[in-house]
Order: structure tokens, then C-alpha cells, then sequence
């Protein structure tokens, strides 16, 4: 287990900054942006 | 079909299950979008029911704010924590994309292992240009999905820059540049092995930081092993799987443990023991015996 933990520690960490980032609203500005066709993606810039 | 192959395709299409997107040749507008997929998945794909997280994170380093998206690094890092690279070798479209245009057949050529350390100042440049190259607004771009990414390119840039002629009337040198990039990208994709996943991908870059510690991973019975070189010989990415079997390219495809004849690599959360390297395993019985 101990040669484990690493990974969990870091993969609970993760699980604090989405948590994090869902509070801040990030998953709202990442939806405005998804919604709208991407220039850049598509090469018109 | 192997199991990964289905899980590939079921993947590549839940990814891309708004097929009215295509009919239409326009975006899904649903709070679906909201959702940072942990593969490299265009969000400008006519079918794309999710957002791409190397789009979304340049997003929001490039806005104003030049904010580090939290909840894009952190869906991440619970993936790469996970599993490392088996978002890769199981989930990505376009790691499939690449895939299926090696199974052409034609010459198979070894890339050359210098190129794979590419994609980390790749991954560099993708986090830091969109801060630091901005306008007199203080406002960056997406750089990477704009002068880059061929993802993008196939999955929006053709469909909605050819289909659509509102866009189509837009088109100019820079996407005759990613379409370059594209051709080339398919070119060397019949002859190496996912050139593109190797040398250029960030994401996958970001996933291989996590290889070697994430929770599930690559086990040798050193007991078992035989040193016959099989599992080396099939891996794709070209690892030598005994000396590290979690090697930062490897994308978790199973090739070497399914090929094994002594099944001595096992992917598991379990630390497996092994009795034979274990120096109070190996004195007991002797002990026993004296």
C-alpha cells in the first residue's frame, strides 16, 4: 500500500481542485466557450 | 475485435453522439459542453457532446484573467493519478484515428526516441503562450489549437470549414497550414505507430508524468519472468516493458501482458508480491530445512 499512496494522495488532490473549480464556476465559462464554433480549432483564426 | 478496439470505438462515439451536428453542420449547444472530456476530442466537432480539455485550458489561461482552469487540471490529474496514459490507448478518438491508419499496410518504421521528449516543451508552450503572447488587451489565444492541433482539424476544420459555406468564405493560409499538418500527420500515421500521441500531444504529455506512480500500473513477477523478449517485441510504442514496464509512453494497451506466455505482467491496483525477490520468502524455506 505504501508505494501507493502517492497516487492517491495526488488523486484526491485532483478530486480538491475540480471541486475547486466547479465552486469558482469554471465549468459555466468552459460551457460558454464550448458552445461556440472555435476559429482558432478550424484554422480560420 | 479486440476489447480495446470496441472500447475505442464506443468511446469515439459517445464522444461524438450529436449527430444532428453533422446534418446540420453545427455544434451541440447543450450543457453537455460544460463536461471536460479527459481525451483530446475537439469541442468544435459537429458531433462533440463534450468540451476538449487542452482547448478548455487554453481558454482560460488565455482570457483576462489568464486563470489555470482548476477544474480542467484537476479532472485531469485524477485520470493521470488513475491510470496514467490509459485514457489514451482506450478512450482517445483521435489516438484511434491514427490507429487505423497504421493497420494499412505498408512499411512499419521505428521512430526515432528522441522526438518523444518533443511533446513536453509542447506541452510547455500550450500552458504558457496563451499568457504571455497576448494583445495590447492583455488577451491570449488558444495557440495550440489554433497553429497545431490536427485533432481539430479533422473534426471541425473539415466538416464545418468545407461544409459550411459561411466558413468556408473564411478560409485562408492558416487552415491550408493545418490541413498540411493534418496530411502529414496521416502520412506518418501509415508507417509509425500514433506519431502524433509520441511526439506532439500535451495532454498525453500530462498523462505520462503520471506512468510510473499512478494507482493502477504495470506489475512484473520477476519470478515468473522468463526474459524472452515477447513483450517487448509487441509493444507498439516500442518500450522495453521489463526494465520499465511504466514507461511515460506507454498507453496502457495490454499488448505485453496479453502477449505474455508466463503471464507475468499484470495491470493492477494490488501490489502483487513476489515471493522470489522477497528475502525473508526466500530464507524461510531454508531455514525450515536446516
Amino acid at each position: 500500500m505504501k508505494n501507493r499512496l502517492p497516487a492517491i494522495i495526488i488523486l484526491l488532490s485532483g478530486s480538491l481542485l475540480a471541486g475547486i473549480g466547479l465552486w469558482r464556476g469554471e465549468a459555466g465559462e468552459i460551457l460558454l466557450k464550448g458552445i461556440r464554433i472555435c476559429l482558432e480549432c478550424i484554422g480560420i483564426g | 475485435m479486440e476489447k480495446r478496439r470496441i472500447v475505442q470505438l464506443t468511446s469515439t462515439l459517445l464522444n461524438n453522439a450529436y449527430l444532428k451536428g453533422f446534418a446540420t453542420l453545427s455544434i451541440y449547444q447543450g450543457k453537455g459542453k460544460a463536461v471536460c472530456v479527459p481525451v483530446l476530442n475537439c469541442y468544435s466537432c459537429p458531433g462533440a457532446l463534450g468540451s476538449c480539455p487542452v482547448g478548455s485550458a487554453q481558454f482560460m489561461l488565455a482570457s483576462y484573467k489568464h486563470q489555470l482552469s482548476l477544474y480542467v487540471f484537476g479532472i485531469l490529474t485524477m485520470m493521470g493519478a488513475a491510470s496514467g496514459r490509459l485514457a489514451c490507448g482506450w478512450l482517445c478518438p483521435f489516438g484511434l484515428f491514427q490507429e487505423l491508419l497504421n493497420t494499412i499496410p505498408f512499411r512499419t518504421r521505428h521512430l526515432p526516441s528522441l522526438l518523444k521528449w518533443l511533446k513536453y516543451p509542447v506541452l510547455i508552450l500550450t500552458l504558457l503562450l496563451p499568457v504571455i503572447w497576448i494583445n495590447s488587451a492583455g488577451i491570449g489565444e488558444p495557440y495550440f489549437c489554433k497553429y497545431l492541433c490536427p485533432a481539430g482539424t479533422l473534426e471541425a476544420g473539415l466538416p464545418l470549414g468545407l461544409g459550411n459555406s459561411q466558413l468556408r468564405s473564411l478560409l485562408g493560409a492558416l487552415y491550408y497550414w493545418k490541413l498540411t499538418l493534418l496530411l502529414l500527420l496521416i502520412a506518418a500515421s501509415i508507417s509509425y505507430y500514433r506519431p502524433f500521441c509520441r511526439i506532439i500531444c500535451p495532454l498525453g504529455a500530462f498523462y505520462a508524468l503520471f506512468n510510473r506512480i499512478s494507482l493502477w500500473r504495470f506489475e512484473i513477477d520477476h519470478a515468473r519472468c522468463t526474459s524472452c523478449g515477447i513483450c517487448s517485441n509487441r509493444c507498439p510504442m516500442e518500450i522495453q516493458v521489463p526494465g520499465n514496464p511504466n514507461d511515460p509512453e506507454c498507453i496502457r494497451c495490454m499488448r505485453c501482458s496479453t502477449s505474455c506466455p508466463s503471464e507475468a505482467i499484470t495491470f493492477t491496483r494490488i501490489p502483487r508480491l513476489t515471493p522470489a525477490f522477497n528475502e525473508e520468502n526466500l530464507l524461510k524455506p531454508w531455514d525450515s530445512k536446516i
